[in-house]
């Protein structure tokens, strides 16, 4: 065999062998935490509130309370998120301010979550005078998942053709125009799936809400946004770290693992139909 | 628009456009030095010229598109209908609505082909979907595509072959009702067929516009044009008739560039 064709087989083999690698990984998480999670899901588990000193009884507060939380962060981050990536890619002039703009808003992504929290509790919590509750960590998760969504509505945006751009301002169209109705729809399915990243962030990080939201332990569900709540990270932190009923206290552990998990696809899955729809609507046509 | 017919004073000697003293910069680099020519209402005004001659960028100057490239400069004037638009203070978006442009890359919208002609209407304020369906299908018809599009108005637009796109284009520019419609090489990347029916159009379509056109291809010059202009190295070496130009061109480098000597 010609040495060229051995160094291609090669090449190729070792990337099959990085999939196959990673897809045993995320088939191995799935497959564990379903496995040792499942057998105590139950109609009860769901949709009751936790008793025995959470031993025992359902973890229907922290589902809300994390299902409200992720809304929350969603609808902090968006709109900020998505006008600060037009702006710097469709308005800001090129230069050194820009520069010195993006590179913060990327070592923004890089501040550890537990900072975000602390941040959190400070401002919003004592500060704002929002207390722990809803309100402050969703505020305290929207900062942590902004800077996602705004270098994914970056790229979204940076590709789109700039022919489309030109073909729109030769009509006479103002640049404002160009931007709602031609670039942003043509990005929207690139800020979706920043969105979709965002969502499985939001959902599953537990030192943002530690502080600023989160309770261990609660008997009944958030009345308003200025309560605090339970949520499923930190109640599986809570369930690992502290009690004194390891064995019953794991397994509910294992059992919020999964819900987590399939909340999170839940939620994907909304900002995947849309989507699909937005680009059947520019490409499918029929 | 009423106050722009008032200064149309050159239009009435058959001038749309008049280029006094055009320069133009990228950053240091000199695009375009020193050109003079007029551009005459409902005839066909062909470029042509080597790559990197400043035919696009001269052409670019027309509807102000030069304004998205950072770092550049222009100098001298740009008379369109008496006015000149190369002023501060110029509306751009008006002028644009008054001069459109096909590219070289067929550019539809990733949108219907219904819609990519309907934006244009819209973008200007117009609601009324008669109106706008009257004037979409108009459009097309102009653009002789509407028999091969009418059962499919809702299909997307990157749907259809490049040729139909280009042609989609050339309405999607027509539908708002410009004056002057600039083609910038709309051919480059079509077959000999679609370029056929491209180059029908166009000498159909001055009767209602002026037409100016940038091209590699000296003979699509020679079969659309009445003017030509040969550009080399930012410098416009000659301008006159289409037929004087190609049969008895004055300057040395013009006959060397139709003749095939280089280029």
């Amino acid at each position: 065999m010609k040495r060229a064709t051995l160094d291609q087989k090669i090449g190729f083999g070792l990337l099959y062998l990085s999939i196959l690698l990673t897809l045993f990984f995320l088939g191995a998480i799935i497959y564990f935490i379903a496995v040792r999670g499942v057998g105590i899901i139950s109609w009860q588990f769901l949709t009751e509130t936790p008793r025995k000193a959470m031993t025992a009884g359902g973890v229907a507060p922290a589902i809300v309370g994390t299902f409200y939380l992720t809304i929350g962060a969603v609808l902090v981050a968006l709109i900020p998120g998505i006008a600060c990536a037009i702006y710097l890619c469709e308005y800001s002039p090129k230069g050194v301010a820009m520069n010195v703009i993006r590179v913060s808003i990327n070592n923004l992504a890089g501040v550890p979550s537990v900072v975000f929290g602390l941040f959190g509790l400070s401002v919003f919590c004592k500060y704002m005078g929002f207390g722990v509750s809803i309100l402050a960590g969703a505020l305290t998760l929207g900062i942590l998942i902004l800077p996602g969504i705004i270098s994914a509505a970056q790229e979204a945006l940076l590709a789109v053709p700039q022919s489309l751009r030109e073909a729109s301002l030769a009509l006479g169209a103002t640049q404002w125009q160009t931007i709602r109705k031609i670039v942003l729809p043509a990005a929207l399915p690139g800020i979706l799936t920043g969105i979709i990243l965002g969502v499985g962030r939001a959902a599953g990080e537990t030192a943002p809400i530690m502080f600023t939201a989160a309770t261990m332990y609660k008997r009944g569900y958030p009345t308003s946004i200025f309560s605090e709540t339970m949520a499923l990270p930190y109640h599986i932190y809570a369930l690992m770290t502290e009690g004194t009923r390891p064995k019953e206290q794991t397994a509910i552990a294992y059992g919020c693992a999964l819900i987590l998990l399939v909340l999170v696809l839940l939620i994907s899955a909304i900002a995947i139909y849309f989507r699909q729809k937005q680009r059947g609507a520019s490409y499918g046509g029929r | 628009m009423a106050e722009d017919k008032t200064v149309a004073t050159t239009a009435s000697d058959g001038v749309r456009i008049l280029v006094e003293h055009v320069n133009f910069y990228y950053g240091r680099t000199q695009a375009l030095r020193d050109i003079n020519l007029a551009i005459h209402a409902n005839k066909v005004t062909a470029f042509i010229g080597p790559s990197g001659c400043g035919k696009s960028t001269l052409i670019r100057m027309f509807n102000r598109m030069n304004d998205l490239v950072p770092n550049t400069r222009a100098e001298g004037r740009l008379l369109l209908d008496g006015r000149d638009i190369l002023a501060p203070g110029t509306d751009v978006v008006e002028l644009r609505r008054r001069v459109g442009m096909v590219f070289q890359k067929p550019n539809p919208f990733p949108k219907t082909i219904y819609e990519n002609l309907s934006y244009g209407l819209r973008i200007n304020g117009i609601r009324d979907k008669h109106v706008i369906e009257e004037k979409v299908v108009r459009a097309l018809q102009r653009a002789a595509l509407w028999d091969e599009v009418k059962d499919r108005l809702h299909d997307s637009a990157l749907m259809l072959s490049g040729g139909q796109q280009q042609r989609l284009c050339i309405a999607r520019c027509m539908v708002v009702e410009p004056e002057v419609i600039l083609f910038d090489e709309p051919c480059a990347s079509l077959d000999p067929i679609s370029t056929k029916r491209i180059e029908d159009l166009i000498l159909e379509l001055k009767e209602y516009y002026t037409i100016v056109i940038v091209t590699h291809n000296m003979q699509q010059a020679g079969r659309v044009s009445e003017y030509t202009a040969f550009m080399y190295l930012g410098e416009l070496v000659e301008f006159g008739l289409t037929e004087k130009l190609f049969t008895v061109p004055k300057d040395k480098r013009t006959e060397d560039y139709i003749t095939g000597k280089f280029g």
